[in-house]
């Protein structure tokens, strides 16, 4: 990381009176617009987001981020950042990361007093504070969450591309055929594509088995250096490439339903990597609806974009198959606790390792586990190795 | 007037598009600058960062469903006498009548079951508790619109 990254452009607003006139969005958008001058840069130069809430400040100045980071650590965490984009940088994951902090108390004290006592600013917090234009422009439609939003990515790929109801549903008796050799899994009878078609329709075109389980779940992985991963009792995974990528935080700033921001992160991670898909032994995907994972076909590259329909009737994803995919039993039959990216690596490291029983894919020498996270808001990838794929 | 669904919050920003909806008026945030429209109302233009060269622009209300899926759920309890329900990103007219704004919406006065992508919908009202109305979309009547 040594002289790998460089700061260029700085600024900072203040006041004498200590208080200042401009909050909010608006102060950092100003602090932003300056740093940009300082650097002799423009926003369409920004890959990188490093802010409290970095996808909802993201989708505010429309930026389509590849590194983001929201770590909390308190007073210290704009160093944080400051070493995470400089290791980023050096990683050649982004090119120009931008940092950005606006704290207000005085004129937030000024306007209570001015609104009459302690009253709260007006607008429903984002979960993580700060404004939230999803309470104000989506909420009172009646969305179902988290499936409307891909619903809504499945309607509009059935209309431009012809996919059907029955290609997505092959994805879930699929993944179930899986399952069955999965002695952990949560739902393993047999699983056809009329079953799938004849569940309860939920939010059309997705029916109730297009969906990931509810279920509770827990897990864990420690990554250490290459050196001292030798050592150690098990076969080393190593991490050969990853990537990320958000480019909205709610489902109508998506900026094409039909594709997500897996097609940023998912060839980014398979370049560092060095591989192609053809290359993939084993694919995780997070496939918390059929829909997501015909996505994740396209976004990696195994398909064109649209012929992802086509491309899940033509290859095997299943046992046996060419492709194999999910082969935990997936967010769809395995195990599915909410914030399910854990199980993609834990499942494709114990692929790696040969510790899959009757599940294991032959000679696994690489898989790839792809994260998806909100409403195909954020995707993480990562391609994962073993000793013959360095 | 008790509110019988969510009922969207504004901010300072949003204050002109939501005190429009009171005499059924949409209106579209502009950069005068960019000569493009926004949306969601921001503080600043998402593309220049100008807080200065925000304007508002009335859209004719005439849109084109982008997505749409049947609720055959509620969202949550107020609306669950509207089961089924069809929910809709929109690209309705961003006032200039080529340039448009993708924004959600439900499409009503219709078969829930018969709203498909590409359909032609023009913009209805529906009564929110303090006055102002929540923009919603119906199915455009042939020769309706001119």
């Amino acid at each position: 990381m040594r002289g790998k990254a460089a700061i260029v452009g700085v600024t900072d607003a203040v006041s004498p009176t200590g208080e200042l006139e401009v909050t909010g969005r608006a102060l950092e958008a100003q602090v932003v617009r300056d740093a940009l001058d300082d650097a002799g840069l423009t926003l369409a130069d920004i890959d990188g987001v490093c802010h409290s809430s970095s996808m909802q400040f993201a989708e505010f100045l429309g930026i389509n981020a590849r590194f983001t980071d929201s770590t909390m650590t308190g007073g210290s965490v704009y160093e944080v950042y400051l070493e995470h984009a400089a290791s980023a940088i050096a990683a050649g994951v982004a090119e120009c990361i931008l940092v950005v902090f606006a704290q207000t108390p005085r004129a937030s004290r000024t306007e209570a007093k001015r609104r009459g006592g302690s009253a709260p600013p007006r607008g429903r917090p984002g979960m993580w504070g700060g404004p939230n234009p999803m309470a104000e422009w989506e909420m009172p439609y009646g969305l179902q969450g988290p499936i409307g939003g891909y619903a809504l990515a499945a309607s509009r790929h059935m209309a431009q591309y012809g996919t059907t109801p029955e290609q997505l549903a092959t994805i879930a008796v699929k993944t179930r055929e899986w399952a069955s050799l999965n002695p952990r899994a949560k739902s393993r009878d047999p699983l056809t594509v009329d079953d799938v078609l004849a569940s309860d329709m939920v939010a059309s075109p997705l029916h109730k088995l297009d969906c990931c389980l509810v279920t509770d779940g827990a897990g864990a992985f420690i990554v250490t250096s290459a050196e001292r991963a030798r050592d150690l009792r098990k076969p080393p995974v190593y991490v050969l490439g990853a990537a990320t990528a958000h480019t909205h935080m709610m489902i109508s700033q998506m900026p094409d339903l039909t594709v997500t921001p897996g097609a940023l992160s998912g060839p980014n991670a398979f370049d560092m990597a060095g591989i192609k898909p053809g290359d993939v032994d084993v694919l995780l995907g997070y496939d918390s609806f059929t829909i997501t994972q015909l996505l994740h076909f396209e976004d990696l590259g195994f398909c064109a974009k649209g012929e992802g329909g086509p491309f899940v009737e033509s290859t095997n994803i299943g046992p046996g198959g060419t492709l194999p995919t999910n082969t935990n039993g997936g967010g769809l039959s395995y195990t599915h606790p909410g914030a399910y990216g854990m199980f993609l690596v834990v499942e494709a490291v114990r692929q790696l390792r040969g510790e899959c029983g009757p599940r294991q894919v032959d000679g696994a020498d690489v898989a790839v586990a792809h994260g998806s996270g909100m409403v195909l808001s954020c995707m993480s990838t990562a391609v994962l190795g073993t000793e013959a794929a360095l | 007037m008790t509110p019988t669904r969510l009922e969207p919050e504004a901010t300072e920003i949003s204050d002109p598009f939501w005190d429009a909806t009171r005499e059924q008026r949409y209106l579209v945030q502009w950069c005068a600058a960019c000569g493009a429209p926004i949306f969601y109302p921001r503080e600043v233009c998402p593309k220049c960062l100008s807080p200065d060269s925000l304007e508002w622009r009335e859209s004719s209300g005439r849109g084109t469903v982008y997505a749409v899926s049947v609720q055959h759920r509620p969202a949550n309890p107020t609306m669950a006498d509207r089961v089924p329900y069809v929910v809709a990103l929109v690209e309705v007219d961003a006032g200039d009548g080529a340039s448009t704004i993708r924004v959600m919406s439900n499409i009503v006065n219709c078969d829930p079951l018969a709203v498909r992508v590409g359909d032609a919908v023009t913009l209805a009202w529906e009564a929110l508790s303090d006055g102002r109305q929540l923009p919603v979309f119906e199915p455009t009547v042939e020769g309706e619109m001119t």
